[in-house]
């Protein structure tokens, strides 16, 4: 199998966030009864002609700046002909001859290499409605419905060079792109609302070619998760066709989630497009003040905020790179650093508890009800000593699920530590007079029986005890 | 005299009452009426209007009712103006004659044995016998100066981007342009007022300080330039329609201009360049016309493919079908850069050659046409002797500045249009040399016998 390499380009498509459509005054509001969201334009009534939305060339061009690209400041519309009934004109508005933006790259943190993917470019495009097949598949169900609720909806396409090599490095390119985009505010990158769609192009050649093998294209991928398996198994079939002298078919495929496997959709014979200058819409020219006016927008970028945690917080690069993977998580570290400002702490809870805590409910930090500040009070409580870090994580659940205050949390429980030492050597003494053989055992030399004294103090407290200061007593106490 | 000419495929005669009842009122009110208050203008049928069948002549759209208007016809009802109907075309514009309507032929009303031009000529047919006073038509190689022409009224193609095409149904966007029609050159002036001037609905509409039209309304040419590009002039003019057009420019040099010879030498391209560009452009923008959302739909069919083709199999007219797969093919991968490609080149050069004669000029002039109007049937088995009529008309489509045809005179009793032609946005040269003609003349006096 290591005789083969594969060679994996992604593209990716990104809803830009705008209040209507690329070439009408329609909402792009998701969600909405399907068709309600239509005109003249967008419904490619005859006649109708559209607009272009500047907002949405302000966004593909601060998505084209945030991936490093080089801005056309001459560029224009295309049509992509052909027919589906999902495209209301009978062809799609893209930018095929000049992108917007062009020759960009991302870097990648893998296994704590760094890594550039080069961006072929980033064009915008407006989107086709959507089908629905009445009775479910596309095979089996009697008719469709057209819903163009989304015809028109501004797209940018993002096309990366062939250089990503495994599912792994597709997985970590598509976080990092879509780090970026959601740093930049230029989309709101939800695969499941479809905001972000992946397609893969993968072939495999013997390690030390040059030349290209034949490629699938990989659809249907639903999750970062799911485009990582997809690639994975696609390559390992690729390789196993080839080893077993078979050779690959150019063609469309599905990834299906159930089976984990890839299968045929369609063959991929280069369809002919057509393709020729939109001169409905007049040509795209930027001024480069423009330009720099749009880059002047971009917030701080992942990179950057990773390194500004890494450099002046002294956070471990992995730790940075996680906090920094969602615009949402920095937020909230850098919210709560600034109210208890112990970052290795703060990260430990983010990266702990926190991210332990979204996995496990499967939610959006957005949904989760701590904030910032409440973690910052409750650090403060473990360092008065006030609970202990046990008790802490489960003041943190109750937060997260209930986002209550933490002392009103620790009242309501009864989780206040005993760091009293006039109560705790009551209970220590009882300890003692209790277990005489740990005591001997101790006395003796054996370090080990000191904890298992300690236990016994925690469990007569029912945990409330500081463990810290138990152990400080009890050695004083053995030591007389 | 409907029944004779058929220049309507949809008349309006409650709608047009109701909008000149409001105009009486404003009237008897007092109140400050435009010029256009109360005046017929007929509106070609590929030109969209809110809650009123707009066919574009095709069996496509025999059905379809937009539920908006264009931008124009919006403007003209701020003005005040009626509309009596909707005007027989070629199917989406695409013709000479306007037999290449999917419902009828209109007839020329000096002649109902001979066809109107077109494709708008259910429009110019419509003035020409006084069935409205005014039209509206679309000008992609010629369709508002041919029929103009044969059926001996003004007809007007303004620059490029001057009038908006919003709602006008596309056949190729980066030559269509909506101009009028009318019996003289003041009402020309008058509806040109009305309908130009950017549009924010238009990309590709210009933004420009729109004049008063009618302050062009002088009859005075002493001094103006006058080219005459030869090639207009040469082999394959009919010798009736030259005379005539000899003698209208010897009139234009009586009035004081100054007249030459010259030449646009990429003219001999014209012709292929645009049955390039023009299909290329209508293959896509009639794609839409799919049975999916609106208009025709073919009945039994096994699937979305199937419907696909049957619908526009049996939607579509011959020439239709025939320009799309013209276009389809000059677009296609491998003849794109031998076609498409080398025709966009070719009219780059011919723009240039318009750019060099305006660095002379103030005003080209021609014939409208080789011919004057032809017989019905004449022509309709030879796609390409029909796509003859057109040559004097369509480089300025390609080059996108202004073209007029203005009534000159007459061969064998049939109208013969002379050709203005002026710089990008100079509508207002044209406008003071017709009126001068005009004025000089009595061609727009006449008045066909039916």
């Amino acid at each position: 199998m290591s005789r083969y390499e594969a060679v994996i380009g992604l593209e990716v498509h990104v809803e830009l966030k705008t209040e209507t459509k690329l070439f009408c005054g329609c909402s792009t509001e998701f969600g909405k009864e399907p068709n309600t969201q239509v005109c003249p334009v967008c419904l490619g009534l005859p006649g109708a002609t559209g607009v272009l939305n500047k907002k949405a060339v302000e966004l593909a061009v601060k998505a084209g700046l945030a991936l490093n690209c080089e801005i056309g400041t001459n560029t224009w519309f295309d049509r992509k002909n052909y027919y589906y009934p999902d495209l209301p004109k009978g062809f799609q508005i893209s930018q095929v001859f000049r992108p917007i933006a062009y020759k960009g790259y991302l870097d990648l943190e893998l296994n704590g290499k760094s890594k550039r993917i080069n961006i072929t470019r980033a064009h915008l495009e407006e989107d086709p409605g959507k089908l629905t097949h009445a009775g479910g598949s596309i095979i089996t169900s009697h008719c469709s419905y057209v819903d163009y609720n989304r015809s028109g909806i501004p797209l940018v396409e993002i096309v990366s060079e062939p250089e990503i090599r495994s599912g792994e490095e597709a997985k970590a390119y598509l976080e990092k792109l879509k780090a970026i985009l959601e740093y930049a505010g230029v989309s709101d990158v939800k695969m499941e609302q479809g905001s972000l769609r992946c397609d893969a192009n993968v072939s495999v050649r013997p390690v030390g070619s040059t030349v290209l093998g034949t490629k699938t294209e990989i659809k249907n991928m639903n999750s970062f998760r799911a485009v990582q398996r997809a690639i994975d198994y696609e390559v390992e079939r690729q390789i196993e066709a080839l080893m077993d002298g078979g050779r690959i078919i150019q063609e469309t495929r599905a990834w299906d989630e159930n089976l984990g496997v890839t299968v045929a959709m369609r063959s991929k014979e280069n369809p002919d497009y057509r393709c020729f200058m939109e001169h409905e819409l007049a040509p795209i020219e930027l001024k480069t003040e423009w330009i720099e006016d749009v880059r002047a927008t971009i917030p701080e970028l992942p990179d950057a905020r990773r390194k500004r945690l890494v450099e002046e917080h002294g956070l471990p690069v992995y730790d940075a790179g996680v906090i920094t993977s969602s615009l949402d998580l920095a937020e909230f570290f850098d919210a709560a650093l600034k109210e208890y400002p112990d970052a290795k702490t703060v990260s430990n809870w983010v990266m702990g508890e926190l991210l332990r805590l979204l996995n496990a409910r499967n939610l959006e930090l957005s949904e989760a009800k701590i904030t910032p500040g409440g973690l910052a009070s409750l650090l403060k409580l473990i360092e008065k000593g006030a609970i202990s870090n046990k008790m802490g994580k489960e003041v943190f659940e109750v937060m997260f699920e209930e986002g209550k205050d933490p002392d009103q949390i620790v009242k309501e429980k009864g989780l206040s530590q005993i760091s009293d030492e006039s109560q705790l050597n009551r209970i220590i003494a009882e300890v003692i007079a209790k277990n005489p053989k740990s005591v001997a055992d101790f006395q003796s030399g054996k370090e080990k029986a000191i904890g298992f004294l300690v236990g016994q103090v925690m469990k007569a407290t029912r945990g409330q005890a500081n463990p810290g200061v138990v152990n400080a007593i009890l050695r004083e106490k053995l030591a007389e | 005299m409907e029944d004779r000419i058929a220049a309507y495929i949809t008349r309006t005669r409650e709608k047009a009452l109701e909008q000149a009842r409001a105009v009486d009122r404003q009237i008897r009110n007092g109140e400050k009426i435009s010029p256009l208050a109360g005046i017929p203008v007929a509106v070609k049928d590929n030109i969209c209007t809110d809650g009123i069948l707009t066919t574009a002549a095709s069996r496509m759209l025999a059905g379809f009712v937009p539920p908006y208007s264009a931008t124009v016809v919006k403007r003209l009802e701020a003005a005040g103006a009626t509309l009596p109907g909707k005007t027989n075309l070629d199917e989406f514009a695409m013709g000479s004659s306007t037999e290449n309507s999917a419902f009828f032929t209109t007839r020329n009303p000096w002649d109902t044995g001979r066809v109107p031009g077109g494709s708008s000529g259910g429009s110019a047919a419509a003035v020409a016998c006084g069935e409205a006073v005014c039209a509206l038509g679309s000008d992609t190689g010629g369709s508002i100066r041919l029929p103009a022409s044969f059926c001996g009224v003004i007809g007007f193609k303004p620059t490029y981007g001057a009038v908006s095409r919003y709602g006008l149904i596309a056949f190729a966007s980066s030559l269509d342009q909506i101009g009028p029609f009318s019996r003289d050159v003041t009402d020309c002036a008058l509806l040109l007022n009305a309908i130009c001037g950017h549009d924010p609905l238009d990309s590709t509409s210009a933004r420009f300080d729109v004049p008063d039209f009618t302050r062009f309304l002088v009859n005075d040419i002493r001094g103006m330039k006058i080219g005459v590009p030869e090639e207009y002039m040469a082999e394959g003019i009919n010798s009736g329609v030259r005379e005539v057009v000899v003698k209208a420019i010897a009139l234009l040099e009586s009035l004081g201009a100054s007249v030459e010879y010259t030449n646009l030498p990429h003219t001999e391209y014209a012709l292929s360049t645009y049955y390039l560009i023009a299909p290329a452009e209508a293959s896509s923008n009639l794609a839409r016309y799919d049975g999916v959302r609106y208009g025709f739909r073919a009945a039994k069919t096994s699937d979305v493919m199937d419907m696909f083709m049957k619908t526009r199999s049996q939607g579509f007219g011959a020439e239709v079908k025939r320009r799309i797969m013209l276009g389809t093919y000059a677009l296609s991968a491998g003849y794109y850069d031998a076609y498409y490609l080398k025709a966009l080149k070719v009219r780059t050069l011919i723009k240039e050659d318009f750019d060099r004669a305006f660095e002379k000029y103030d005003l080209l002039v021609s014939p409208v046409s080789p011919t004057t109007a032809f017989r019905c049937g004449e022509k309709t088995g030879d796609p390409l002797e029909m796509y003859l009529s057109d040559i004097c008309t369509i480089s300025l489509n390609l080059a996108g500045i202004p073209g007029m045809s203005i009534p000159c005179g007459f061969v064998e009793g049939m109208p013969v249009g002379l050709q203005l032609m002026g710089k990008h946005f100079d509508e207002g040269t044209l406008l003071r040399a017709a009126y001068t003609f005009e004025q000089n003349s009595d061609y727009h006096r006449a008045f066909p016998v039916l």
